[in-house]
């Protein structure tokens, strides 16, 4: 007869599809800087990448007997593969983007249960099963070469680095975390290692080795208050985040300042600004409430800062992330909103005479 | 005061108002139809129960059912004409199952019972107020249909500090409390004054949302030199909730699983009190209410008088009919309103609006899954975890999702209507509460059997032994009496003997 409708009678005009196309036009800016910066080697590593994880993921929802179509089309897989090729070192050969997307989308995703039930971000598990897979591979950086430069990268080149294993005179360069590391296992502290190797206007604006699309600073912040100006996501994660990097390297920096970096280069390396408004905000994996978020975000930064710090690994946000992201179900246990009427633990509210 | 408690408040969300499609239409009223369809179910409680049978000739205004029980309400004719049926009639539900219900043929003269009003209402005792506003069958005007006169007794005995009027109509297109605010201010406010000796309240807040400014200026020139303080509320759904506006208005909240009386508020919406002021000032039952009419499928949209019991498909007609092809009707706001499966089904007491919305209005995509997004959690106005009692509920876990707080839930649909999912959130909650109603219902049932069973086995019990003592009782006199007998027959063998 009639199928069985229900209240509400409208709906706000907001879809997943909508929600996953707002991020990815919030990424367009680090982006498009990332592909000016590292020229055509980083366009073919993220059309790789995207490539790679709509046809697994479409290879898995079909094996899986689901629907095809709608599953791709809500953009979950290409924003994962997106986020995956903007934390990949530009100069990476195309597999490294394959096997990371692949794994993004079909282990880490799929295998879960597909949208919304995946328990790490698809993104930072590719990273760290490729950080951990393939060193070499992933700690290849190259020196900023802008499309427009003389010595970039023509596109034949680019084909033969991405493509070929070629190798490009640019691939010698060190990220900054990199370097500070390396010196530190050499023995040499950072008043020796660290002078002249941060430049606070050329990190902010992200003209720096790095990641395809995490240098741009200016550019993420400028993406991440948009995400949270269209209320897609909640200024507690990032704030928490930046500020679970910031407040011990404030720290840090004051009682050891031949130990530990200043705030600025963490919060302007790697991918700390990427992480904070892109990786920590995303909702599946992170905790329910603000409240929880805001916990959630400051365990990431201060993770982050405890790896960079005392850990193997010159860079912590993928680990950081990871970790958390296996707290978030124990945040949401405790940190739950004060229903109406009732106390935060539960109970009823005194009634109270007159 | 204002600034602090729209900091205190949770949650909630901003629907796409629609309200101009008709707040400018000032209310007119609909032509008497030829037959009116009067539910005997119109109110929280007690179905009323039938006076007038089959070819009665009724007056408008006259009792034709009464109210039955402790929470009821009666019902009275709409209209002056012939009593034709007393049976079941579709109802204004989702099922579309009938109810019991008295159809009226309209005479045409649509003549009034005579009254007899008292000169001075406000001289009446609170008592008499309540008694009369019982008597003109006043129900809760918002919709939720609560019979007014329970409320005006409870809240007399409990005692009350704050009367708080509902004047939020927060529901997106519906203008009728706006349009009553704005055309009859000075009636609404004799009855929100009839309303405070009832329960001899010392404050009277109006809470109005600030989207009908029209609405505020028309009420605070009525309400001048009264003491009737009238409260702009930011303009956000679902400021209407009891719940929502007293948090806005006095910053408290009403306990877990208790009443407004219990923090010494009591709520009445507008309409109710210019129910309750046309009851008292005129003697006239409550028999015609103010309807929306309205959605993009409706040619122009109004506000019209409407006498309880005109088919809804009346009110469509008159406003030129569907301009366009309707998806759904909708007896009630969008938010929280019911779907009409049957366009004939009749305005009742607790009608505020109908709306006949367009496949674009009401948006019906396929739910997609959960991403936990948590726009729910920040809709929620309650401070529940949508996402997490939804996803108990889907395996069918209803205790998790007790324990999370599912008899908090208002069911005020923000959650839904926010879900980037589409996921029908709302439709989860109430499926669990009907479903743990059901479960509790059943519980009782087996629980009294069970203590029917034990007192009938108890019974027998004390039957059986009654019976055995009985007989043991006999049988010892029986003996005892054989035994003097024997006695008796041995003496008097004896005494033969003797004299023998």
């Amino acid at each position: 007869m009639t199928t069985l409708t229900h209240s509400p009678h409208a709906h706000a005009p907001i879809s997943i599809g909508r929600v996953m196309a707002t991020v990815m036009a919030a990424l367009v800016p680090t982006t498009l800087y990332g592909f000016w910066l590292y020229g055509w080697p980083a366009i073919l590593l993220w059309s790789v990448a995207m490539a790679s994880a709509l046809l697994g993921e479409a290879f898995i929802l079909r094996i899986q007997g689901r629907a095809v179509r709608p599953a791709l089309l809500d953009g979950s897989g290409a924003l994962t593969a997106w986020l995956l090729a903007l934390s990949l070192p530009p100069f990476a050969p195309w597999w490294i983007a394959v096997v990371g997307a692949l794994f993004a989308v079909v282990i880490a995703k799929q295998v879960f249960g597909g949208l919304g039930q995946n328990v790490f971000n698809p993104a930072m598990a590719a990273r760290v099963m490729l950080l951990i897979s393939f060193p070499v591979e992933m700690t290849l950086w190259a020196a900023p070469t802008p499309l427009t430069a003389a010595q970039a990268p023509g596109f034949m080149d680019a084909l033969a680095i991405t493509f070929g294993g070629g190798h490009w005179d640019a691939m010698a360069s060190a990220s900054l975390l990199g370097h500070v590391k390396t010196e530190f296992t050499r023995g040499v502290d950072l008043t020796h290692s660290f002078t002249g190797q941060f430049a606070l206007a050329d990190a902010a604006w992200g003209s720096r080795t790095g990641s395809l699309g995490e240098t741009a600073a200016l550019l993420i912040l400028a993406g991440g208050i948009f995400l949270i100006a269209r209320r897609i996501v909640t200024w507690h994660a990032p704030v928490a985040m930046l500020l679970g990097v910031a407040i011990p390297a404030l720290i840090g920096h004051a009682v050891n300042p031949a130990r530990f970096l200043d705030v600025w280069p963490h919060l302007l390396s790697g991918g700390v600004m990427l992480g904070a408004f892109f990786i920590a905000t995303d909702p599946v994996t992170s905790p329910n409430t603000g409240a929880g978020q805001f916990v959630f975000g400051f365990g990431c930064g201060l993770l982050t800062w405890v790896i960079r710090s005392f850990g193997g690994y010159p860079e912590g946000v993928a680990f950081a992330v990871l970790l958390m992201n296996a707290a978030a179900p124990v945040i949401d246990r405790y940190v739950k909103p004060r229903i109406y009427g009732r106390t935060r633990k539960g109970a009823a509210l005194p009634v109270k005479g007159g | 005061m204002n600034l602090l408690s729209r900091l205190k408040l949770r949650g909630g969300v901003h629907p796409v108002g629609r309200k101009e499609l008709s707040a400018e239409a000032p209310i007119c009223a609909l032509p008497l139809p030829e037959r009116l369809f009067i539910s005997l179910q119109q109110h929280i409680g007690a179905p009323a129960s039938a006076t007038v049978s089959v070819g009665d000739k009724v007056l408008k205004g006259q009792l034709i059912a009464g109210s039955q029980g402790m929470i009821s309400a009666p019902v009275h004719a709409a209209t002056s004409g012939r009593v034709v049926a007393v049976g079941d009639y579709p109802a204004p539900h989702p099922s579309g199952l009938p109810v019991p219900t008295i159809t009226i043929e309209a005479d045409g003269d649509d003549r009034w019972l005579d009254f007899d009003p008292p000169a001075d209402p406000m001289a009446l005792s609170p008592e008499e107020i309540a008694t009369r506003v019982g008597a003109a069958g006043i129900v809760g005007l918002g919709g939720a249909a609560f019979p007014s006169a329970v409320k005006l007794n409870l809240s007399r005995k409990s005692g009350v500090t704050t009367l708080i009027m509902n004047g939020g109509e927060c529901e997106p297109y519906l203008t009728c409390d706006d349009r009553l605010m704005r055309d009859h201010p000075g009636a609404v406010i004799a009855g929100i004054l009839l309303i405070q000796r009832a329960v001899a309240a010392p404050q009277v807040l109006v809470g109005i949302e600030d989207n009908k400014p029209e609405a505020i200026a028309a009420m605070r020139a009525a309400a001048a030199g009264t003491g009737v303080q009238i409260v702009p509320v930011p303009s956000m759904y679902p400021m209407g909730s009891e719940k929502q506006l007293i948090q806005a208005l006095t910053g408290k909240e009403i306990p877990a699983g208790g009443r407004a009386a219990d923090i010494g508020v009591l709520v009445h919406n507008v309409g109710t009190a210019y129910a309750v002021h046309e009851a008292l000032a005129f003697g006239r039952p409550l028999v015609r209410r103010i309807v929306t009419v309205s959605g993009g499928a409706v040619t122009v949209p109004r506000n019209l008088e409407v006498l309880i019991g005109t088919p809804a498909q009346a009110l469509f007609d008159f406003c030129g009919g569907y301009k366009d092809v309707p998806a759904r009707l909708v007896m009630g706001g969008p938010m929280m309103g019911q779907e009409m499966t049957n366009p004939n089904v009749p305005v009742i007491k607790g009608t505020s609006g109908v709306l006949a919305l367009t496949n674009q209005e009401i948006g019906r995509p396929s739910p997609a899954p959960c991403i936990r997004c948590s726009t729910c959690v920040r809709a929620c106005p309650v401070g529940l975890l949508p996402l997490e009692m939804a996803a108990h509920i889907r395996i069918g876990d209803l205790g998790a999702a007790v324990d999370l707080g599912l008899k908090d839930c208002i069911a005020c649909g923000s959650c839904s209507y926010v879900c980037p999912a589409h996921i029908p959130l709302v439709h989860y909650f109430n499926y669990a509460k009907g479903d743990l109603s059901a479960k509790e219902r059943a519980k009782l049932k087996q629980e009294a059997t069970k203590k029917l069973a034990e007192a009938r086995n108890e019974r027998m019990d004390r039957i059986a032994r009654d019976r055995a003592e009985a007989a043991r009782l006999r049988a010892v006199k029986k003996a005892a009496q054989e035994a003097a007998k024997k006695a008796a027959a041995e003496a008097k063998s004896q005494a033969t003997e003797v004299a023998a």
